[in-house]
């Protein structure tokens, strides 16, 4: 065992000190860029000496570098995590906590933007997570599960869209200020017009050779991914759908295939065609901003990063054999065992509410006596569901959502209500899950129709 | 004695192709973008806000870019790659390792990867800015059907190579679509389509049926998925992707304040 490991760790010192490297050379790139710009802010003074943000980018950038021949030089056992943090996060992480853990951190995120979207403390988070990212990568489970080809794309795809939230949200801010001083938004400064060539086509061709480049080097960087020929009767475990589908599958666990893979999908995209029909908000056309259009960016934002993204990273990194849940420092073992007992609606409702057996048709009865007797066993689903979707829109659209529905008529505004309740039956379906363990609200197997 | 550059900016064929002098001044950086077919997709001057990195991050355009990597390389891919359960994974598995410019697999598989990122971010930008308000709602409409469609391209494109990862992914996918409503065999409503006794939705008439061309993920499938990924899927694209453009133009050029 301790010999697998230094083979492994042998394998990684090369990739991780590149990577220490890569970390030092950025902190430089970033302490010069404020150091000659004079945009470094002073976090103390030593006497008269000023410590600016510059010359705190350099001592990281310093303390990195220091770093990368220590991994190089063999020494990449010494940089991981503690063994306690890792076993404790593999012991503390479940589908629940993982996905109210992010939804958490999200809203904090949004929440106090104006702290984490200041330049400082996004390159401080950065460089944290970079670091973790770094620790994490002499764990063999997790670097085994976070290097294969085709997942190396979703950790660039999480560092992309965290650094494009931060900057639309940093752009928003200085908006939002901007409105409440009674000023033009940031995009409406620059207003003058230049001739597309020479500046937007020489823009448009820089791009191009960049991505040229990038495309070329990831290309020879990193082999694609050519597994065993296929064969229909060996089903590998766990078997995954194209990453960018995973969040799908993890629906899987909460909703049958008709809702999660049929249903669901399709409100999605109709859903997103939709927006710019429900949206009759007329601020925030052409510029960031988040006070003037809070209730189109919270939804978009909890549809987009947290059910579609947490969803997927879940389905790529942390689900594993028999689609269980795995820490990201826990070993895919084919043979762990998770106890299923999940419970139907209707069984709450018979057997433990009002202690008699679920209601069936007799023996030797005809089709509609036996559609009765399901109808009547799944009662108090079907109510709930009915309840759910007939009434909550005309109860919101007279309370909470008062204004909406007067702006928007009967029409749209029952588009707008159907479709946000679609998009919280996962949420609900997900806490009913982990508090009650509920397993279906409609159960009727008979026909297929498993809700 | 004229020089060589102008002896050849001012031949007969020169002139021929190009029907505009060099863009050197400002009069010809204007009749540039009208009289070129490349360049007339452009407007002819822009607001300065409008080509910033900052605001546009540039999304569209390196999806766009990485469409045509993926028609490049695609094209030069099916010269080599045959889609018959004889050939195609000894094909991928000899680009691995035979052929000489095997490496247009990686830039074609990355590339996929890297656009369905990229027009994902595009939309988020887009919906950032708040830019598919009036009068853009049709082009985000459009957008989002080009989203399903590069999606749609990954994954006909990812059973291609014909190996386990292949395979499985597609049939986990697919699978799905065994439960579409009335239209999937183990679907809810799909016991209701009966004529007189028979089953109208069975597993060798379904959804699944349709989208795989068999009963499970098999030849049919292969030629059926190269035929949607190598032409029927990006004939869509194109098409849609030049009304796409063309509506960015009609509707205003780039969002920005108003």
């Amino acid at each position: 065992m301790h010999g697998d490991y230094s083979v492994f760790l042998d394998r990684m010192s090369g990739f991780l000190g590149g990577y220490y490297l890569v970390l030092a050379l950025m902190n430089a790139v970033a302490a010069f860029y404020l150091w000659e710009s004079g945009k470094a802010k002073t976090i103390f003074r030593l006497g008269r000496f000023p410590v600016t943000t510059a010359l705190l980018w350099l001592i990281v950038s310093g303390v990195f570098i220091v770093i990368a021949p220590i991994a190089l030089g063999g020494g990449a056992g010494l940089l991981r995590l503690p063994r306690a943090v890792e076993e404790g996060v593999n012991r503390f992480m479940d589908p629940t906590v993982y996905t109210l853990g992010s939804l958490v951190i999200l809203a904090i995120l949004f929440v106090f933007r104006r702290f984490f979207v200041q330049p400082t403390v996004a390159w401080i988070m950065l460089n944290l997570s970079l670091l973790v990212m770094g620790l994490s990568m002499t764990n063999p489970s997790f670097a085994d599960i976070v290097t294969k080809p085709d997942n190396v794309p979703i950790v660039a795809m999480v560092y992309l869209l965290s650094f494009f939230t931060w900057l639309s949200a940093y752009r928003a801010v200085q908006n939002d200020d901007r409105a409440r001083r009674g000023e033009p938004p940031l995009e409406a400064l620059e207003n003058e017009k230049v001739l597309v060539w020479p500046d937007l086509v020489y823009i448009e061709l820089i791009c191009m050779v960049a991505l040229t480049a990038v495309m070329i080097v990831w290309a020879v960087a990193l082999q694609a991914p050519l597994e065993e020929p296929a064969s229909s009767v060996k089903t590998p475990n766990p078997s995954k759908a194209p990453w960018y589908f995973l969040g799908l599958q993890e629906m899987l666990v909460y909703y049958d295939p008709w809702m999660a893979g049929v249903v669901l999908p399709s409100l999605v995209v109709f859903g997103l065609m939709a927006i710019p029909y429900l949206d009759f908000n007329k601020q925030g056309n052409g510029y960031y901003t988040i006070e003037q259009r809070k209730f189109a960016y919270v939804t978009f934002q909890f549809g987009f990063l947290v059910l579609w993204v947490t969803l997927i990273v879940m389905g790529t990194f942390l689900r594993g054999p028999n689609w269980n849940f795995f820490g990201p420092y826990e070993i895919w073992d084919t043979h762990k065992v998770e106890a299923l007992n999940n419970i139907d609606l209707s069984e709450y409702f018979w057997i433990y509410m009002l202690g008699m057996g679920r209601p069936r048709a007799p023996e030797g009865a005809g089709e509609l006596t036996k559609l009765g007797y399901i109808l009547l066993r799944e009662a108090p689903g079907i109510l709930l569901v009915l309840f759910y979707l007939v009434a909550v829109p005309p109860i919101l659209a007279a309370t909470v959502m008062r204004k909406f529905f007067v702006r928007m008529g009967f029409i749209r505004f029952m588009v707008l209500a159907n479709l946000l309740l679609f998009m919280a039956m996962l949420p609900i379906k997900m806490l009913f899950r982990w508090t009650v363990n509920l397993k279906y609200f409609i159960a009727i197997p008979e026909y297929f129709l498993n809700f | 004695m004229p020089s060589l550059n102008d002896t050849i900016r001012n031949s007969q064929i020169w002139k021929s192709v190009f029907r505009h002098p060099m863009p050197v001044d400002r009069r010809n950086r204007v009749v540039v973008m009208l009289t070129n077919f490349f360049l007339h997709l452009h407007p002819v001057s822009i607001k300065k806000q409008g080509i910033a990195l900052s605001y546009t991050w540039c999304m569209g355009g390196v999806t766009f870019f990485l469409f045509l990597i993926e028609t490049v390389t695609g094209v030069l891919l099916m010269f080599y790659y045959r889609p018959t359960l004889e050939w195609a994974y000894n094909d991928i598995l000899a680009l691995r390792d035979v052929t000489s410019m095997g490496v247009l697999r990686e830039l074609h598989r990355w590339g996929a990867h890297a656009m369905v990122i990229t027009v994902w971010l595009h939309m988020y930008r887009v919906f950032l800015t708040g830019s598919y308000k009036p009068p853009r709602e049709f082009n985000w409409v459009i957008g989002v059907i080009l989203l399903l469609l590069t999606l749609l391209l990954s994954f006909t494109g990812y059973l291609l190579p014909w190996d386990q990862l292949a395979i499985w992914a597609i049939t986990v996918g697919s699978n799905m679509a065994r439960a579409t409503p009335f239209l999937g065999h183990e679907g809810p409503g799909a016991q209701l389509l009966t004529v007189g006794g028979i089953d109208m939705i069975t597993n060798a008439s379904d959804a699944r049926f349709g989208l795989l061309g068999a009963r499970f993920v098999g030849e049919e499938t292969l030629n059926r998925f190269y035929v949607l990924h190598c032409i029927a899927i990006p004939l869509g694209v194109s098409l849609l992707l030049a009304i796409h453009f063309w509506r960015v133009r009609k509707d205003g050029g780039i969002s920005g304040p108003l």
